[in-house]
């Protein structure tokens, strides 16, 4: 139970661990600072250990380069045998970097707690279960579990900002709850499809072991058995291993088979998962829960949700939506760059037009993630050059990069709004002004933080950004054109709001009073962030050494799939982009 | 064949066969008796003792205390004398006698071994094809044992059967137990209507139990004039079957229809009128089955009863005659749409054949008890029809009947979801959201049909996700209105209204509510979810447009329903408590009830594994 060097029992600690807590939480007769403190002690806890797979328990260690570009410390255990779902769960760097970012911000955003009076045991046991629930999305494999810890989130949420939000928060956390559980039912309508369309007989036997279905750390004589079991049986083998339905969507024909108004299986599986997976980064035209469940969401949520659940999107869609449905992404990948485009345009404007502090904040995120979505989509790998993958991986790297970036910057800007928040109680972008000379130290963090946001080059927005504009180049230029222009978009209303809220000349607003100084509390949360925001715009490859190996892995896999389709290489272009720009990644 | 071959046949049959499958429900009868005639034994009963004791004192003469065990049994009578002198009444107490009953009841109805490695029964006509003895009944049997047994533990708490009428109020309780019983076991039309109104007669006394108060009168009258009618219009659609068919016991009308080749009757365009008096009593026949279902639009019954009877009624309504009428449903939509064609190889070892023969003889309507040819042509037909499902002569049958329960499913469950938006009541919220859910089984039960065609392995998995639903829906229905119960005791209101901020006063209630309304409404990790994950798995492996169409419809409902779900829980923990409320507190007792009986409902949508095995076992030997 404690062999913390089996991958299976630290990955299952490193999850569960919060739950654990919360239960003993709930069922013990603690009351007020006991509960946060216990509560932060966990938080840190499954920081440590996230970042320890770095150094390594034994077997369990998160290594890097090219030869590691695969699952790590994969571990598969039957749980509903019937069925074929496994407790399966891995990291790669693709998920790794975003579980430390998960562990962290749940640090960060603990601490950010501490103003919070109110039923502070239910608190602590809700965010606690919430944490359990981000951990566990970004390691599962098999698509049910991953399913099971989707949902596991909405509740704690729900009430997370239902009973601590603002003014509208009964309003705010059902908006939010309706359009995840809206995109989580299409997703478990695409899990089915493709379930009921996956065969296991047609993967090799060495995938098999290596994918989980039958798990590697079983003996030799039984795992042989077991192999054998699945390829000689006479009826289609079903799974919800994400890893063999990746194998299968890029190796079989499994899931081209036609479906629907004349789109195949996997176009209908994609379009669901798209949506599902969309309605969490948030893109536009769904996008419209977020400003409400951030604004109302109290600010250690609003931390939680910019920085973690936002990504829950991203992940998916790099994870599930490509991998197993490459032909409905290879023709549908002008959809998600218009998308991505439309997001990053129709968020910055929207940004702009704000006079609520917080919501300017979450119109920043629509237009941040909008990167992200145009990275990931950016199909450059075909776009007429010899199926040279650079290009895509490019623009993958950076939307990963921006997921991690946006991550920092985001939880960020959400608490400094809440720090300011928390003394004046209004959050009207008209009614400040003055603030650096009443709180310097803590305007000094905010404008570091925000000019991170805005992508300033030597900060971590501007790494992610840029590698994805350099590869929309030469998916479209049209699309690359607007995406750099939403730039200058961003820096109009993030410097606008930094001069409404920071500069002038004196503080006008009501309680003028209670402008003190930033708590040591305060700044130990934002400090860090700012130190990361600059460490990751200085030496961006600290983190892309984690996360290059898998996303190429993932990339060059997709290109090999569109080199051996017919559809695809007949579908190709003469080359139309005459420059290119020469990636600047090395792994 | 003569007449005395005939009746040792049917003798032999009873006592051998038929009696020993039949011991809970026998069980149940006597406990009936004995609950009846308490009062009377009470007398009796002293005298009898105070003669076995003297009888015992001349018998044994001087050496009285000669053995230990005699000492004991000396002991132990003398205990019982003075139990019985001193608090007669307390032995006496009708609870204890129902609650015993029922559990000796339910210790029979458990199959031998544990039912973690239970492998199912297989299929056995008894009393002369009148009942089918399979899985199916084992599990249902036990099942609504089971729930009675708590259910009487229930009413106990809430001392809704207390010690004047709680005799009465168990002796209907375990008679439509019995009448469930039937249901679900039933394989004749006359069983059928027998069991359903066995069912429905006491359940109209149970909702009106509360005397004096004006709704619950009310709610049994509508009750008792709605299922009236709905059990004359399937008394005609029965009579209309078994008159154009010639016979009344189910594999009998379906080989009977498999042999009038319905294809082939429409092809020809003739004898439409054979046809539409087929579709009419099938129509008719669905009427009494929905009405037990609640099913749209024989539903109206359902909020009025359940806002008028006392919550405890409603769960025991919304469960156990839920979970009777869905098995009957199944038997009556599987049995009629199949004809052995299913499986070409059906096993002949354990088929029953002399049960099986009597029961043909003496089908109710007389004139097949002449007719043996027809006896080996049916048995005959079996394995030699086409396998094929594209030309079986039944597949226009099957599709009827999917095509009848998915309009009615996707009807019941849109509409029932619907209307909880608006209701303020929380037992009629409840109703709306049983009439909903009755809605999500019955789509299992149309894709069971659609498959049992051509994969009677996947019509057995659309079963199991039935049995699944059911058996984590009764740990929700019967938490759920444990609760409204226990709350109506300790705030006397049963308006959502006034639950709000009820999580500050009585924490583990609250969060027992609150994880049963989002395991209503199907999230993980909780049991509602694995349940409605089993039956869109069921509707996706029937495929096909119809299923695809109900797919999408159970889809779009599990989101429509979240907001009144969540709406329960949002008032109970999120809202301020009333100022006007005072301390309010519902017992330790009560509140560990309600953590009991909720707690599977976390367990089995963790690991569903034990709840599917017995599912999956259940469904295992239908379709043969």
């Amino acid at each position: 139970m404690f062999e913390f060097a089996n991958p299976a029992v630290f990955l299952t600690w490193l999850v569960f661990l919060p739950a654990v807590v919360a239960l003993v939480i709930a069922f013990l007769p603690l009351r007020g600072e006991t509960i946060k403190w216990i509560s932060l002690a966990t938080t840190v806890v499954v920081f440590l250990m996230s970042l320890s797979m770095i150094f390594g328990w034994g077997s369990v260690k998160f290594q890097t380069g090219e030869e590691f570009a695969g699952m790590q410390n994969l571990f598969a255990i039957d749980w509903i045998p019937s069925f074929g779902i496994q407790y399966l769960m891995a990291t790669d760097g693709i998920s790794f970097p975003l579980i430390v970012l998960t562990a962290f911000l749940c640090v960060l955003a603990m601490g950010a707690s501490w103003p919070i009076k109110k039923h502070e045991k239910a608190y602590c046991v809700l965010y606690l279960l919430l944490e359990t629930g981000m951990l566990g999305v970004f390691c599962a494999l098999d698509f049910f579990l991953f399913y099971v810890f989707w949902e596991v989130m909405l509740l704690p949420m729900y009430f997370l900002i239902g009973i601590w939000g603002g003014p509208r928060k009964e309003y705010a956390a059902i908006k939010f709850f309706l359009y995840t559980l809206f995109g989580s039912v299409l997703m478990l309508i695409a899990i089915l499809m493709l379930y009921f369309n996956s065969d296991l007989r047609q993967l090799p036997a060495d995938q098999l072991v290596a994918t989980g279905v039958v798990s590697p750390h079983l003996e030799e004589s039984v795992r042989q058995e077991r192999v054998q079991n699945i390829l000689n049986s006479d009826a289609p083998q079903h799974t919800f291993n994400i890893l063999a339905m990746q194998y299968m969507g890029q190796h079989t024909d499994l899931f081209t088979t036609p479906n629907w108004l004349g789109q195949s299986l996997q176009w209908w599986a994609f379009v669901l998962l798209g949506i599902g997976f969309i309605i969490k980064v948030p893109s536009v035209p769904i996008h419209t829960w977020l400003p409400d469940a951030h604004v109302e969401a109290p600010t250690p949520i609003s931390m939680i949700l910019a920085g973690i659940l936002l990504k829950m999107g991203g992940y998916g869609i790099i994870r599930i939506c490509y991998p197993i449905c490459p032909q409905a992404g290879f023709d549908l990948a002008y959809v998600v760059c218009a998308v991505g485009v439309v997001s990053m345009v129709y968020g910055a404007f929207a940004a702009m037009a704000q006079t609520d502090f917080k919501r300017l904040v979450a119109y920043s995120s629509v237009s941040h993630m909008g990167y992200v979505v145009l990275g990931l989509g950016v199909w450059s790998a075909v776009a007429g050059n010899d199926f040279n993958p650079e290009y895509w991986e490019m623009g993958m790297n950076g939307a990963m990069f921006q997921m991690i970036a946006h991550g920092i910057s985001s939880a960020g800007m959400f608490f400094i709004v809440g720090v300011v928040y928390d003394r004046v109680h209004h959050r009207n972008l008209n009614e400040f002004g003055g603030l650096f000379a009443k709180m310097p130290v803590y305007s000094g963090l905010a404008v570091g933080i925000f000019f991170a946001a805005l992508g300033l080059p030597g900060l971590c927005g501007f790494i992610g950004e840029v590698l994805v504009v350099l590869s929309v180049w030469n998916f479209s230029v049209a699309l690359a054109v607007i995406s750099a222009a939403v730039v200058i978009l961003t820096a109009g209303y993030i410097l606008w709001a930094v001069q409404r809220v920071y500069l002038g000349p004196e503080y006008k607003g009501p309680h003028g009073e209670a402008l003190t100084p930033i708590t040591f509390r305060e700044f130990s949360i934002a400090a860090p962030l700012l130190a990361f925001a600059i460490y990751f715009g200085v030496n961006p490859q600290a983190l892309l050494n984690y996360m290059t190996p898998s996303v190429n892995k993932t990339v060059v896999e997709l290109t090999e799939w569109a080199k051996d389709n017919p559809s695809v290489t007949q579908s190709q272009q003469p080359a139309t982009v005459a420059t290119p720009i020469r990636p600047q990644i090395e792994s | 064949m003569n007449f005395s071959t005939l009746v040792d046949n049917l003798i032999s049959d009873t006592v051998e066969v038929s009696l020993p499958l039949f011991v809970p429900e026998l069980i149940v009868c006597a406990t009936i008796v004995v609950l009846l005639t308490v009062r009377v034994f009470r007398l009796a009963e002293g005298l009898l003792l105070a003669l076995a004791l003297a009888a015992l004192l001349i018998a044994s003469g001087n050496d009285w205390l000669a053995t230990p065990d005699q000492i004991a049994l000396w002991i132990a009578l003398a205990v019982l004398v003075v139990n019985r002198l001193v608090n007669t009444g307390r032995y006496s107490d009708p609870f204890v006698l129902a609650l015993v009953g029922s559990l000796l009841a339910w210790w029979f109805a458990v199959p031998d071994g544990l039912l973690g490695n239970w492998t199912g029964v297989e299929r056995q006509e008894i009393f002369t094809g009148m009942l089918v003895y399979d899985s199916f009944t084992v599990f249902f049997r036990m099942f609504l044992l089971a729930f009675a047994a708590w259910f009487v533990v229930l009413v106990r708490m809430t001392g809704l059967a207390d010690r004047e009428d709680g005799q009465d109020f168990y002796t209907l309780l375990l008679g439509a137990t019995l009448g469930m019983c039937l249901m679900a076991s039933a394989n004749h039309l006359m069983t059928i209507f027998l069991a359903v109104e066995m069912a429905s007669v006491p359940s109209y006394v149970m909702s009106g139990i509360l005397k004096g108060r004006r709704r619950a009168s009310e709610a049994a009258l509508k009750y008792a004039v709605y299922g009236a009618g709905a059990a004359g219009v399937m008394l005609y659609g029965i009579s209309l079957l078994a008159g154009l068919l010639g016979t009344a016991h189910l594999p009998t009308i379906a080989a009977r229809l498999a042999e009038m080749d319905i294809p082939s009757l429409i092809a020809s365009g003739e004898s439409g009128g054979t046809l539409m008096v087929l579709a009419l009593s099938a129509l008719m026949i669905m009427v009494g089955l929905a009405f037990k279902l609640s099913a749209v639009p024989f539903h109206f019954w359902c909020p009025d009863v359940f806002e008028g009877a006392s919550a405890e009624v409603d769960a025991f309504l919304s469960v156990a005659s839920k979970a009777a009428a869905m098995a009957l449903l199944v038997r009556v939509a599987l049995g009629v749409s199949t004809a052995g064609e299913v499986n070409p190889e059906p096993p002949v070892a354990h088929r029953a054949v002399p049960a099986q023969a009597v029961s043909l003889l003496l089908s109710p309507d007389g004139e097949a008890a002449s007719d043996f040819g027809e006896l080996s042509r049916v048995a005959a037909a079996a394995p030699t029809l086409p396998t094929n499902a594209k030309s079986t002569p039944l597949s226009p049958v099957r599709s009827f009947i999917v095509q009848l329960l998915a309009v009615v499913a996707a009807v019941t469950c849109t509409f029932g979801n619907l209307t909880a938006y608006g209701q303020t009541n929380i037992k009629r919220l409840l109703a709306y959201s049983t009439i909903a859910h009755a809605g999500y089984m019955m789509m299992a039960v149309a894709a069971a049909v659609q498959l049992a065609g051509d994969n009677p392995d996947g019509a057995r998995t659309a079963v199991a996700a039935l049995v699944f639903y059911l058996g984590v829906y009764v740990f929700m229905n019967l938490g759920a209105f444990a609760i409204v119960a226990f709350l109506r005791n300790a705030i006397g209101s049963e308006e959502i209204a006034d639950y709000s901020g009820l999580i500050r006063s009585a924490p583990v209630t609250s969060v027992m509510l609150t994880i049963i309304m989002i395991s209503l409404l199907g999230l993980p990790p909780l049991a509602g979810f694995f349940g409605k994950l089993l039956v869109f798995y069921a509707l996706v492996a029937a495929s096909g447009p119809w299923m695809i169409a109900l797919l999408v419809i159970a889809g779009i409902n599990t989101v429509i329903s979240l907001i009144y779900y969540l709406r329960v829980a949002k008032t109970v923990c999120i809202d301020p408590e009333p100022a006007a409320r005072g301390p309010l507190s519902i017992g330790g007792l009560p509140a560990a009830y309600v953590f009991i009986v909720a707690l599977p409902v976390v367990i089995y949508g963790i690991y569903p594994v034990p709840v599917q095995h017995i599912a999956e076992q259940a469904s295992k030997y239908l379709l043969m």
